[in-house]
């Protein structure tokens, strides 16, 4: 039998009942349309967490304090709500460590922020120059502090763009503009570029002062509550986190590396713990996913069996007028392969839609990757040989006599 | 053409012994038309699906074209059927969705005939086993039983073969309808084909040239008739 006459007697079965080949095809398309979307949506997911963790800053190790507690008692302030880490850490740091590129100490506290007539309450960053190549940070209008600015105590401020939308409102340029914190007033010199995100930790939603301003004039002490230290590659993180560990353990006269009082972040493990999290999301969506089209492949199988069931005397004379073994085998997987295959196109067409509508609807920027749609490809092939392949050496089976009788 | 030398069968299920046939040897020369006869139960099927190559004999030989037919693999089988024979059965047996034409090219799509070519052989065969070119693109299930029968007579001239086997092919058809199918057949006897038809009517046998009577596995008699 030749390959063309194998895809019309194909094409003539699977539409000889178009209902059952449709509703049997449905299982494979939800299958693979499922497992396509799924795992569109995992690494959609994936993608916009690890740029999120980037967006703030490359090579990024976090200092921040440890527990505060009272003395002699056990009420603990929560992790970061200690005032022990100080500039003069940072600066030891700073002479100290090697592999750095740079080093930017930081005191943050929310305060009620006014301009002419409107107020929000936002994150005030205390920091230095430093902070924009560290964290990542581009000025938009205007200009960022200087180091001389520090120094002179001076009342200038930095604010993100959703902090002039809320303030200003939307479009108005804040430079040159007064603002006050905690009753002060601070003349705005400058706006950060806007760098997506929401919810807590917003980097737009912010207001950027001198160091030293805002631990004299708003904190009143010489804390700071983060040190954001650079690494000059991914490869020295590793050491720097232990060389800054090392130091500050020494500093604060602490033996026991357990007890620390202060806690040192590298930001590959957050990605990686973060990546890692996605990643079993993904694993967990596809895997249901995957059931969906395990079902599916077998309807196929049913199908197919019914199929031969019913087109038991069809198979017999088939054979009486000298088809072989294989060409009746062939026949059969074909019609559960195209079968599968049909369901596999439109499955990935429907997966596509879905990833689409969730790009659109939730925001998640999905991407149907090639990989996926061959893999997806290749499993709905592979579904319709496994699945097609016991129906279709059962017919190839037959015996012609008994065939040609069966009622 | 055809030689069968003390064919016999036997089926075992279990410790249950079926001698079916035991012992049947006859020689039908090419052109001929003879009609195997007897009841239900003499072997008579059998003996046909020897004949047609779709089982092998227990002991014996048989003869086809001069090639020993009995000891062959399913997979040789299927060629000679392919090649050498043509069957006409009871039920008809075409694929209800296919119109005529494809039907009869059906054999021809096995036997790997190219596309263009089948259609033609497939009319020519139409022609001879007497439908009316009208009906040539008609889905089979909307024939009527004589016609569909026709239709089964003309897949088995297709592919030209040696030996027309015909499993009581008047068997679902009424008698007017039954006796225009076995003018057919003898009009195919009288244009050279081989023909054997598979009875236990006496009245469609007659239309044989030869009748072999069989009984409980064996040739009971062998007669001319005309």
């Amino acid at each position: 039998m030749k390959i063309n006459d194998l895809f019309q007697e194909t094409f003539a079965a699977v539409t000889a009942n178009k209902v059952r080949s449709g509703l049997t095809m449905l299982g494979i398309v939800i299958g693979i349309g499922s497992v396509i979307a799924m795992v569109s949506i995992g690494q959609g997911a994936q993608n916009s967490v690890q740029s999120s963790i980037q967006s703030i800053g490359s090579n990024l190790i976090l200092v921040t304090p440890g527990v505060q507690k009272g003395p002699g008692a056990n009420i603990s302030a929560g992790r970061g709500s200690a005032t022990n880490l100080t500039q003069l850490d940072a600066d030891a740091i700073k002479s100290t460590v090697t592999g750095i590129k740079a080093i930017a100490p930081e005191q943050s506290r929310r305060y009620q922020v006014t301009a002419k007539g409107t107020n929000t309450n936002t994150q005030v960053t205390g920091t230095t120059p430093d902070y924009l190549e560290v964290r990542n940070v581009q000025v938009d209008q205007g200009a960022f502090f200087a180091t001389s600015q520090l120094q002179s105590l001076a009342k200038v401020a930095v604010i993100g763009p959703t902090t002039r939308d809320d303030l200003f409102g939307v479009d108005a340029n804040p430079v040159g503009q007064t603002i006050r914190i905690n009753n002060l007033e601070f003349k705005v010199i400058g706006m950060t570029v806007a760098k997506g995100g929401s919810g807590f930790s917003n980097a737009d939603d912010a207001i950027y002062i001198p160091l030293q301003t805002a631990q004299r004039f708003l904190a009143g002490s010489d804390s700071v509550s983060t040190i954001s230290v650079e690494a000059q590659d991914a490869n020295s993180m590793a050491d720097i986190q232990q060389q800054i560990t090392d130091l500050l353990l020494q500093r604060h006269k602490i033996s026991d590396p357990a007890a620390a009082d202060f806690s040192v972040l590298n930001q590959a493990d957050i990605v990686a713990t973060a990546s890692s999290v996605t990643g079993i999301f993904t694993m967990l969506l596809a895997s249901i996913a995957g059931i969906s089209l395990l079902v599916g492949g077998i309807g196929i199988m049913n199908m197919m069996l019914t199929t031969v069931t019913e087109r038991t005397r069809e198979i017999g004379l088939r054979k009486a007028i000298g088809a072989q073994k294989k060409d009746i085998s062939l026949q059969f997987l074909a019609e559960a392969v195209v079968l599968t295959f049909l369901g596999g196109v439109l499955g990935v067409l429907l997966g596509w839609l879905i990833s689409l509508a969730v790009s659109h609807f939730a925001s998640i920027a999905t991407k149907v990757s090639l990989g996926s749609v061959l893999l997806a490809f290749g499993v709905s092939a592979g579904i319709g040989i496994v699945f097609g392949y016991y129906p279709a050496s059962r017919a190839a089976g037959l015996n012609p006599i008994e065939a040609l009788r069966y009622e | 053409m055809i030689e069968c030398n003390n064919l016999t069968k036997t089926y075992i299920n279990g410790d249950d012994t079926t001698v079916v046939l035991k012992g049947i040897s006859f020689k039908i020369e090419t052109g001929e038309f003879v009609a195997i006869m007897g009841p239900s139960g003499s072997g008579k099927s059998t003996l046909m699906h020897i004949l047609g190559a779709l089982d092998t004999p227990t002991t014996g030989s048989y003869f086809l074209d001069g090639k020993d037919v009995s000891k062959l693999s399913d997979y040789e089988l299927a060629e000679i059927r392919k090649e050498k024979i043509g069957f006409v059965f009871q039920a008809f047996n075409l694929l209800p969705r296919a119109t005529v034409l494809r039907n009869v090219a059906l054999p021809l799509v096995y036997a790997e005939v190219p596309k263009e070519k089948r259609e033609v052989i497939a009319k020519e065969a139409l022609v001879r086993a007497g439908m009316d070119e009208s009906r040539f693109n008609h889905l089979s299930n909307q024939l009527s039983g004589g016609q569909m029968q026709r239709v089964a007579i003309a897949r088995a001239l297709v592919n030209n073969p040696s030996l027309i086997l015909a499993d009581e092919p008047t068997g679902n058809l009424d008698t007017k309808t039954g006796e225009i199918v076995l003018a057919t057949f003898q009009s195919l006897s009288e244009q050279g084909s081989t023909i054997v038809l598979i009875t236990h009517e006496p009245e469609v046998a007659k239309y044989a040239q030869r009748i072999i009577h069989i009984r409980d596995g064996l040739i009971l008699k062998d007669e001319r008739i005309r």
